[in-house]
Parts: C-alpha cells; structure tokens; sequence
C-alpha cells in the first residue's frame, strides 16, 4: 500500500518517553475503575478535560529479519497518516478530523478522540529506508522496516587450531 | 415527569459494568448524536473486521462484540515494546424506546462502527401546517 513518507520534522509532542505513557496507561486504569464503579454517572474524560490529547497505542517487534510497529489508529483515511524515518527514530503522525456531517444533532457522548497525534520511536538497530513498508488495516497500522544489511545477526565461522 | 427525567429516559444510554465476565473485555469509545430522524452512535474498535463483531438486541439493549482479529500478530517475532492489550470490546446500551430496533443499520470502517438507529415513525417531529 502507498503511504506518504515525509522528510523528518521535529515532532511536535515527542512521546518516546516512556513515563508520559505509563501516566496514560494508569489514567486509562482510572478510568476504568470509574467506569465500572459508577458506570454512566462518570463520563470518560475528554482530551480537553485532560489535556493530554490523543495518544495511539504502540507496539515494537523484532524478528532476524526486520522489526515491526503496530499503531491503533481506529477511523483515519491513509492519506491522513505520516510516516518518517530520521536517525533511527521512526515518527507516526496524523490528524484525525472531525465529520461535519454528524454535527447537526443533539451531542450525547464525544468518548472518541479527534485531532492531532504524533509518536515516536526510537528503533534498536539500523533499518533499510528504501524498503519499509505500510499496511492499513481495520484500523490499525503496521510498519515493518526490514533491517539493514549490516545490522542482521552473522555467523562467524571459527576455525579452532 | 420533568424535562431531565425525560431527557434521561430517551436517549442511547451505556450501561454500567455488572459482572465479572464484562470486566474482561475493554470498552470502546463512542460518540452518540441524536437527530429528529435517528440516533448515530459510532464506536472505536481497533483490529476487529467486519467478521469479529456481532450486535445484538434484546429488548431495548444493545449490545456490540467485537473480536479482534489477528492483526497484533507478529509471527516469529518477539515483543519488544507493547502499549497496546489484547482483548476484545464490549459495551452494552440502553435504547430509546422510541428506536426502531428493525431499522437498525452497521457499518464498519477502518476500526470504526457506526450504527444508525432511526426512530420510529410516529415518534418524528411532524410539521404541521394550520389551516385557513
């Protein structure tokens, strides 16, 4: 599948640290806990309550021959998706914008995130630019950057005298 | 009945979690708007297809299912940083009464499923003209 790699910017929220994300991760227990303590009487909290905007989940693989990231991005065109590679840090961003069309009504819930979102990770070893390759499927999107030459595990032979 | 107890009562309202087993799975997000003609509730479900999600009703509660495919898969390959969870969505609804549950509609998009749930003829605001 096409998707547009873009030349590396400065992202404007840099999510590799990991502590912003365990903060998520425990704000996301939280809100479950409410959720299952007092049900409808707790809305989830929006971005704008919190402030913390939208944070897609990531994950990172590793087989010999590439590693793989898989990002939910639940509703997004693939036009809507950046992928860039600079320096070893692969960075996701994107905008999820709202659908004009259903603003006319009554609004009883907005749980689901809208805007802006930018990850980045920082990839153990070398990768080869030419052939990463991008996938969009159900809402979840799939990287793999197939490692670089010099990068991948060698057998060394040897010889004991 | 005053206007907020109406209000409470016609509408698409997410249950609480009752039981065990409902604590297993992982609520979707989802936006509900009302129109004079239907209710559109759209919910997100990353990594579950058209094939994973079963909706049912009963009564006047509905219930979304979604089963995530294998797209968190990664064959031969090991974990090297992991956000996201497995497990399947599960959110149950407590309808307007004055939905038609027949009409209901699905559409699943990218992760996205959007329901529309028009409400029943007689229950649409009508215009009516006076007379001379």
């Amino acid at each position: 599948m096409y998707m547009t790699l873009t030349r590396w910017q400065k992202p404007e929220q840099n999510w590799t640290v990991t502590p912003f994300r365990r903060m998520t991760t425990l704000r996301d227990e939280i809100d479950h806990m409410f959720d299952r303590a007092f049900g409808q009487f707790f809305e989830s909290p929006t971005q704008t309550q919190l402030g913390s905007g939208w944070v897609p989940g990531v994950d990172l693989y590793e087989d010999k021959d590439a590693f793989t990231v898989k990002c939910e991005l639940p509703g997004m065109k693939k036009e809507e998706i950046d992928i860039s590679l600079h320096e070893g840090f692969l960075t996701i961003s994107g905008e999820r914008k709202h659908e004009e069309q259903k603003t006319t009504g009554e609004v009883y819930r907005t749980e689901r995130y809208e805007g802006r979102f930018s990850r980045s990770l920082s990839l153990p070893s070398k990768v080869n630019a030419e052939k990463i390759n991008a996938t969009y499927k159900d809402g979840v999107l799939t990287v793999v950057l197939p490692k670089a030459e010099e990068a991948k595990p060698k057998q060394i032979q040897v010889n004991i005298k | 009945m005053n206007a907020v107890a109406n209000n409470e009562q016609r509408t698409v309202r997410p249950q609480p979690i009752q039981n065990e087993r409902e604590r297993e799975h992982f609520i979707p997000r989802v936006n509900i708007v009302e129109t004079d003609e239907q209710y559109i509730v759209e919910a997100d479900l990353p990594g579950v297809s058209k094939d994973g999600l079963e909706i049912t009703v009963e009564d006047n509660e509905l219930t979304i299912f979604g089963r995530r495919n294998d797209c968190h898969e990664v064959p031969n390959a090991q974990v090297l940083y992991q956000e996201t969870r497995p497990g399947d969505f599960r959110r149950v609804f407590e309808l307007d009464p004055a939905i038609d549950t027949s009409k209901i509609n699905a559409k699943m998009q990218q992760g996205v499923l959007t329901l529309t749930l028009p409400k029943a003829e007689k229950v649409k605001p009508r215009k009516i003209t006076v007379g001379e």
